[in-house]
């Protein structure tokens, strides 16, 4: 037997319980992904029941179908183009009035099936708005359905409706449309009838809406039409400005103001018929619960709190499984290092694979965390707070107040924080916020200001380590600015945000955000850091056979030899002695051997070749090196320093007091910290920014907008330093 | 009189909404019709944005934005 399929279109505007529903619907079957082209989170699930097969698709958030983000032109291309069977709009039963707008654009619309249904309806009841469902349902002949989706009813109610009218065959009513005034309706229907007399082959929309949508000056719907004539004018559209001009005349305003207002006249009209308000006026919690929160007084300091507390759990409870994690990779690098016998192949494994993922997925319980609280403060609907809050500062910069939480987590990370700024929904403003985050210094980097601040400047190093990050902001601040009135120009985005109800959050709707998220950052992070650090390992350990300065193991074994007849002839204390000494020497020369094999493998020829771009800003090979290594991730940097410096990963003090010898100067260490704070993100950073711009074009100006403020910055400290007479 | 000189618990009727076409039909099609009525809930802690409530739900917008919007019968 045959099982029919059926694809269920869910619209809606934002905050109406739409993902609610669509979690339950569809469970954990879902995929989530990007909608092609664009960075607008694609949500699809597939499920059996009742005998079909039911792709559900969750479009995003929108207001209306007018072309005004990409969110709308997903949401409407995908209805019009796509054709789902059927549409469910689910609409906020304790805000019907502005619901019903998208409501009558859908059926306005005309392609497909529309259902609504009124979701909340419990929160309605609260709020003492009663609706007669029958009475909407007969004055828009679509079918309603009543919906609480947080408690799981009338869903299935739902899908059974939306399947029976799937099912239907009956083509969708041509009555029961939004009724514009008289000139209008005219136009329209003129414009209708002169665009069926055109005769054109596969019209790609029906001709009514057609019509209505150029009266409106449709950019998108002017773009289709004229992809059909591959001629820069159109019949149609020569038309279509006749009555638009005449409408203008008539009304003293642009036509699709007077519909707008005549929908929303429309729209008040079924509201007067179906809603009745009880007039009891009574407590509203969350009024209440925002004059606290957006309080003059106490708004910030609150604010401040809760940013506060997300670090603290992020970085403080994400320590402990990060010790575990830590511990975890270390068991299996010792074990596996035990396990196979000495090879080019275990040393991939183990000092490239292991190590280098390791370092990646190490990570993983502060994304967690990080991602649990980011959702939290969406779904609770205090993220629109605190765009609230700190729009007037951001707005400074010429960014949104929404750029600020994704800055912030900056600081943690960049990958997560660059994922963040999808909670954008201009793309000006996601773009900008995504190359300047870079520049709130990432946690990876603080271990190299620990090691030089801490080596140069011991007793100043809190203040020195505080003016990087100063530094950074302020930086970030600029280019910001710099970015908005060059690459990035046009107006600002308007501020036009809707502040929902606070809810209670859903456990369920929380871990499934949390989840999709980090699974993301799992799986693309995962794939870029194992081939990020296979080619690292690569260029760090060939050339195989190096030519040594000299002959290491004939030097270890003569110093061994020569101990070993010294020891035979002393006593027990002194022959302790000498196994120390003996020890030292040995252990001092493998540290020279490692040394020298870096220096001498392709990683070391490379770190020389570029030493002449690194010798203005006082850094030698070793640190070009060690910053090379940083672009694989940051947290390798102090590690390939201490080889490179000491002969040894681990210890920091043998780092500090090589650091001091060599010829490094406080002045030099001040310009490499700089050059660290500002110069290109990791790969997984990159990666990050690549995928979520979609365009390689983002990601290259941000490593060369990156790496280039860096040497600028370290070059006039490290030269002026010396001018100034600093060393 | 302009929406941004309207105080914190006043309410007023929309007269008519101005800039540029794109954000004048953005802020129409949220509800901000010529004739509905508006209610300034508060001003954010730095003077801006306001939040205000029509057609029962809330929005905020830019002062900027607010100096667009023409009203009337404000009390």
């Amino acid at each position: 037997m045959d099982q029919k399929n059926f694809t269920i279109a869910l619209a809606g505007n934002p905050n109406s319980g739409k993902t609610t529903i669509f979690n339950n619907l569809t469970g954990t079957r879902q995929k989530v992904g990007n909608w092609p082209g664009v960075t607008v989170e694609k949500k699809e699930g597939h499920i059996h029941k009742y005998g079909y097969d039911l792709k559900i698709v969750d479009l995003p958030g929108t207001y209306s179908l007018t072309p005004f983000s990409i969110e709308e032109i997903v949401s409407r291309n995908f209805i019009l183009e796509e054709r789902p069977d059927v549409v469910i709009d689910i609409i906020d039963s304790s805000n019907l009035e502005r619901s019903l707008y998208l409501a009558t654009q859908l059926r306005e619309l005309d392609c497909c099936k529309v259902i609504f249904a009124l979701n909340m309806r419990d929160l309605a009841h609260a709020r003492g708005i009663k609706i007669n469902a029958r009475k909407l349902s007969e004055l828009l002949d679509v079918p309603v359905v009543f919906t609480v989706g947080n408690k799981n009813e009338g869903v299935d109610a739902l899908l059974k409706k939306a399947i029976e009218v799937a099912e239907s065959d009956s083509e969708s009513p041509k009555k029961r449309k939004v009724k514009y005034s008289k000139d209008i309706a005219d136009s329209i229907l003129r414009l209708q009838n002169f665009i069926e007399n055109q005769q054109i082959e596969n019209l790609p929309y029906d001709s009514r809406w057609l019509a209505i949508k150029l009266i409106e000056d449709d950019e998108l719907v002017k773009k289709r039409i004229l992809q059909q004539t591959e001629s820069k004018t159109h019949p149609v559209l020569d038309e279509a400005q006749v009555y638009r001009r005449r409408l203008t005349a008539l009304f003293d305003d642009d036509p699709e103001i007077i519909m707008t207002d005549e929908r929303y006249g429309f729209i008040a009209g079924i509201i007067k018929e179906v809603v009745t308000t009880s007039t009891k006026q009574r407590v509203d919690i969350s009024r209440n619960i925002d004059l606290v929160l957006t309080n003059r007084f106490l708004g910030f300091p609150i604010f401040i709190f809760f940013i506060w507390a997300m670090f603290q759990l992020t970085f403080t409870l994400g320590a402990y499984p990060m010790d575990w994690i830590d511990s975890g990779v270390a068991w299996l690098s010792t074990s596996v290092d035990a396990m196979l016998p000495s090879s080019l192949f275990k040393d991939l494994l183990v000092n490239g694979i292991i190590a280098g993922v390791g370092s990646i997925i190490i990570f993983l319980p502060n994304i967690l965390i990080l991602f649990l609280c980011i959702a939290l403060f969406e779904d609770t609907g205090y993220m629109a707070r605190a765009a609230f809050l700190m729009d007037k500062i951001m707005h400074l910069i010429g960014l949104h107040g929404k750029s600020f939480i994704p800055m912030l987590m900056g600081f943690g990370c960049s990958v997560p924080a660059i994922m963040a700024t999808r909670t954008l929904e201009s793309e000006k403003d996601r773009i900008l916020t995504i190359l300047i985050t870079p520049f709130m210094s990432c946690s990876a980097r603080l271990p190299i200001y620990i090691v030089l601040a801490g080596t140069f400047f011991s007793a100043k190093a809190g203040t020195v380590i505080f003016s990087i990050y100063l530094t950074g902001i302020i930086f970030a601040v600029i280019t910001g600015r710099i970015f908005r009135s060059t690459l990035l120009t046009g107006a600002d985005a308007p501020f036009v945000m809707e502040l929902p109800p606070y809810r209670v959050p859903m456990v369920k709707s929380l871990l499934i955000h949390m989840w999709d998220r980090s699974k993301m950052f799992l799986k693309k992070m995962g794939g870029v850091i194992l081939i990020g650090s296979i080619v690292i390992w690569t260029l760090s350990s060939f050339p195989q056979n190096i030519r040594y300065s000299m002959d290491y193991d004939s030097e270890i074994s003569r110093i061994k030899a020569e101990f070993e007849t010294r020891i035979a002839a002393s006593n027990g204390s002194e022959s302790r002695v000498l196994e120390e000494k003996r020890d030292s020497a040995v252990s001092e020369l493998l540290k020279a051997q490692k040394a020298e094999k870096t220096e001498k493998s392709f990683m070391g020829h490379i770190g020389k070749a570029i030493t002449p771009v690194f010798s203005p800003i006082g850094i030698d090979w070793r640190g070009s090196v060690a910053l090379l290594t940083g672009f694989v991730a940051k947290e390798i940097v102090v590690s390939t320093l201490g080889v490179l410096y000491a002969g040894e990963k681990e210890d920091e003090d043998a780092l500090s007091k090589a650091l001091l010898s060599s010829n490094m100067t406080p002045l030099a260490a001040l310009a490499m910290m700089v050059f660290v704070l500002f110069y290109m993100p990791c790969i997984a950073a990159i990666a990050a920014i690549k995928r979520e711009t979609n365009s390689i074009k983002w990601a290259l100006v941000s490593i060369a907008h990156t790496t280039s403020v860096a040497w600028f910055m370290a070059f006039v400290i490290y030269q002026g330093g010396k001018i100034i007479g600093f060393n | 009189m302009l929406l941004k000189d309207m105080k914190k618990g006043q309410t007023g009727q929309i007269v008519r909404v101005g800039g540029h076409s794109a954000l004048r039909r953005r802020l129409v099609e949220m509800g901000l019709t010529s004739g509905s009525e508006i209610y300034v809930e508060k001003y954010a802690p730095l003077k801006d944005p306001i939040e205000l409530i029509i057609k029962g739900y809330h929005i905020s917008l830019r002062v900027d934005e607010a100096t667009q919007i023409t009203v009337d019968n404000v009390r």
